[in-house]
């Protein structure tokens, strides 16, 4: 029972974080159809950006640690969210009218460059931090086992349900949101109604990017642990929650976010820690091969 | 023009030059500025500003050089470019990349430029004619190039500058052109985007290592078993996903590469895991071996011809062994291209629903261009694990992957002699200057980018549609 609250407050931790990446992938192809596949490296990005920003801010204690903590997420959201922007303009735009291969594999080029460039700027070794939000709440003591839920958690959810929030308002409220709704149903009818539709998807990459760099700091905060790989591995789980959501659906992504890490929690917390990564992927093989449109997804048309 | 006129461009000019700088001052500042280094006492930051400052100065640069070229000012952007790129070669570099970067990126936009002049200067007529000329003397001589391609790949173990280490790297080469062959009836002819194509590959060198390793078998027995375990790999994973739409393919395949690796790393009582296989045999001239001292009872290739024993002999015979393989690869693509089957995965390509209202059944279309790309996925593998000798999973990451796509991509989809041009542009140089090894995946993906950009059919795409329903820049 303890084992299983704690697997379960991991997996809600993991979930979360994957969340804030998959709306990311889940945005770009409800406006522009297509798989960002460097996405995972924006987040990677991010959590360097951050990883270097904490380096500078230094130690700091106390009320310092809140502050210093709004400032490393300002900055790196910002600065990531510039990568996210360059990245639509230099890969994607030029490629809008191409076929969908075209667009897939200029993604694929632009992840490995990015990831190159990282290893170059940065180094290949891995990158460790010494944790700068430490202790916790002990939520049960069994016989063997504590329960323990730490503070870092706690303010992974809780940044990641008010960005959510955020995220949501100005989707359903704003007017840029109603605009990215208008380029999501018909690109070609919101621009004949005054639409800017480069702007707009200019945008989904912009805020994109600055979820995922929220993502990325939080995985620097988290585990401590970086390299320039990261982002591969993350990418494809956060795009198989936004598959399994129903690519395309907001709070799709966000559900499916949620139950790949509690996925991946419980089959490393149960069966075996090596193959986790394999449970992500046959989620997403199964997903794809029976119900292709995910949870909350609606079934695309094809026409002739 | 008026003065006040060519102020206001110039300043326009230079303001777009300047937020492109910006923009590139604010990524690289981050990343490149800032190196969190790891020391004894933990991660310490490192400044290098110099380098920042020169790569936006050449940005700047780069950025006002294009809006020439747009304006109709070549001559000034070709001047400025060769310049950038003398000025790299002379002054000093904060890094070396710099040089490269700036040597490069100059010569770039002074090409660029140069075209722009000439085409201004001809009319359009004249330079359409001048085009066309040259495409159907190019066509005429492709036959001719193959031909050359060939003969040459024959006779290189007989140059006299052949020495160990270029046929080794010629059979490197020489395994992704097989590799890109195999990619290509997936991705050029079915088109279907396979990311996981490493999987294939891994197949078929684990299959010949274990059966090797475990039941002696030698090369000559295992090469087709590899080939038809890979197909049959390629049959089972394909018949579940290939009903999917081409991206999500894509991801799903990769999937699947990964998976087995991952199975690779951690079934450790069959693959031996991380530790990988060694001792795989090398292959034998019908029956000799190519050892200097072989076992008892058998005859070594240079006791039976009487020659003095050289490692040369095993090193020649496997790069003919590549080549055969790869030469019968080309033929059997080149003929089943013909055939109604090579026909329907183009038709396929081209568009789903019109082959299915003609009856063609796509699965099984798909299904066999997917397991004949992985059986000669599969002899490339064999072939592999032959020439290490050793192989582990870390040979078949996803980066092999995406490196023999980006050869089938570059060389342009469909096209035989784009994926030789590729292979041995991406695998033969940057081998050769190992140097700039570091660089080699940096490069790659910058140019995967823009050669999608610029020439999103590939460097030698020969094949266009007659006839288009919706215009170019049409459709999603």
């Amino acid at each position: 029972m303890e084992y299983f609250l704690q697997q379960l407050i991991n997996g809600i931790t993991l979930g979360a974080i994957y969340g804030l990446v998959a709306i990311g992938y889940t945005m770009v192809y409800g406006i522009i159809g297509m798989i960002n596949f460097a996405h995972g490296e924006i987040y990677m990005i991010g959590a360097f950006i951050a990883l270097i920003s904490l380096l500078i801010i230094g130690p700091a204690g106390g009320a310092g640690v809140i502050l210093a903590l709004i400032v490393v997420l300002l900055v790196t959201m910002a600065l990531t969210a510039v990568y996210g922007w360059t990245l639509e303009r230099i890969a994607y735009r030029p490629l809008r009218g191409a076929p969908r291969l075209a667009a897939l594999i200029s993604a694929i080029g632009m992840s490995i460059f990015l990831q190159n460039f990282v290893q170059l700027s940065q180094g290949a070794r891995v990158k460790s931090l010494q944790p700068v939000v430490t202790g916790g709440f002990k939520l049960m003591t069994g016989e063997h086992f504590t329960v323990t839920l730490s503070y870092m958690q706690v303010l992974i959810v809780v940044v990641t349900l008010v960005l959510m929030g955020t995220f949501w308002a100005m989707i359903r409220r704003t007017p840029l949101g109603r605009a990215q709704r208008a380029c999501e149903q018909d690109r070609t009818m919101a621009a004949l109604l005054g639409v800017d539709v480069d702007r707009t998807i200019s945008l989904a990459f912009v805020i994109g990017a600055a979820l995922a760099a929220v993502a990325g700091i939080m995985v620097t905060l988290y585990y401590g642990v970086i390299d320039f790989f990261i982002g591969f591995l993350a990418g494809i789980k956060a795009f198989t929650a936004a598959v399994l959501g129903g690519i395309g659906s907001i709070p799709g992504a966000m559900l499916g976010g949620l139950l790949i890490g509690l996925i991946e929690s419980f089959w490393s917390g149960y069966f075996s820690i090596e193959y986790k990564d394999v449970a992500a992927f046959s989620i997403l093989v199964l997903v794809l091969v029976f119900r292709p449109t995910g949870l909350l997804g609606t079934p695309e048309v094809e026409k002739v | 023009m008026s003065g006040a006129a060519a102020r206001r461009r110039l300043a326009a000019a230079f303001g777009e030059a300047g937020v492109t700088a910006l923009v590139a001052a604010a990524l690289l500042g981050p990343l490149v500025g800032l190196h969190a280094a790891s020391q004894a006492t933990g991660l310490v930051i490192q400044t290098r500003w110099a380098v920042v400052a020169v790569s936006v100065a050449l940005v700047f640069a780069g950025r006002l050089a294009l809006i020439a070229v747009r304006e109709r000012l070549s001559a000034p952007a070709l001047a400025g470019g060769l310049a950038v790129a003398a000025g790299a070669v002379a002054l000093p570099m904060p890094d070396r990349a710099l040089t490269v970067i700036a040597v490069a990126g100059g010569l770039v936009v002074a090409l660029h430029a140069a075209v722009s002049l000439l085409r201004g200067r001809k009319t359009p007529g004249a330079v359409g004619l001048a085009r066309a000329g040259l495409r159907s003397a190019s066509h005429r001589a492709v036959p001719w190039i193959g031909v050359a391609v060939v003969a040459a790949a024959l006779v290189l173990p007989l140059a006299p500058f052949a020495d160990r280490r270029l046929l080794d790297l010629a059979t490197l080469v020489v395994t992704y052109i097989m590799l890109g062959w195999g990619l290509n009836i997936v991705v050029g002819l079915a088109g279907l985007l396979d990311l996981g194509y490493v999987a294939f590959y891994a197949v078929g060198a684990y299959s010949f290592a274990l059966l090797a390793h475990n039941f002696g078998l030698g090369f000559w027995e295992c090469l087709p078993a590899a080939g038809a375990l890979a197909a049959m790999f390629g049959m089972v994973l394909g018949f579940p996903v290939l009903r999917l739409r081409g991206d999500y393919l894509a991801i799903v395949t990769l999937g699947f590469g990964e998976m087995i690796r991952i199975v690779l790393t951690n079934w450790v009582d069959v693959t031996k895991g991380p530790n990988g296989i060694s001792g795989i045999p090398r292959p034998t001239l019908f029956g000799l071996p190519f050892t200097a001292s072989p076992p008892e009872g058998t005859v070594a290739f240079h006791q039976f011809f009487d020659l003095p024993y050289t490692s040369m002999h095993r090193v020649t015979f496997l790069y003919y062994v590549v080549l055969g393989l790869a030469l019968i690869a080309n033929l059997f693509i080149l003929r089943i291209r013909r055939l109604p089957i090579g026909r329907a995965w183009e038709a396929l390509r081209e568009d789903e629903i019109a082959c299915r209202s003609l009856g063609i059944n796509p699965t099984n279309v798909k299904l066999s261009a997917f397991s004949l790309g992985a059986m000669f996925g599969g002899f490339a593998g064999a072939v592999f694990a032959a020439r290490q000798s050793f192989i582990s999973p870390e040979s078949f990451t996803f980066i092999e992957s995406a490196i023999i796509l980006a050869i089938v991509v570059l060389g342009g989809m469909g096209s035989q002699m784009g994926v030789v041009a590729a292979a041995v542009l991406l695998i033969g140089v940057p081998e050769w200057f190992r140097e700039l090894q570091e660089y080699r995946m940096l490069a790659f993906g910058g140019a995967m980018v823009m050669i999608m950009v610029w020439r999103p059919g590939g460097l030698l795409a020969h094949r266009e549609p007659t006839l288009r329903l919706h215009g170019r820049g049409d459709g999603a």
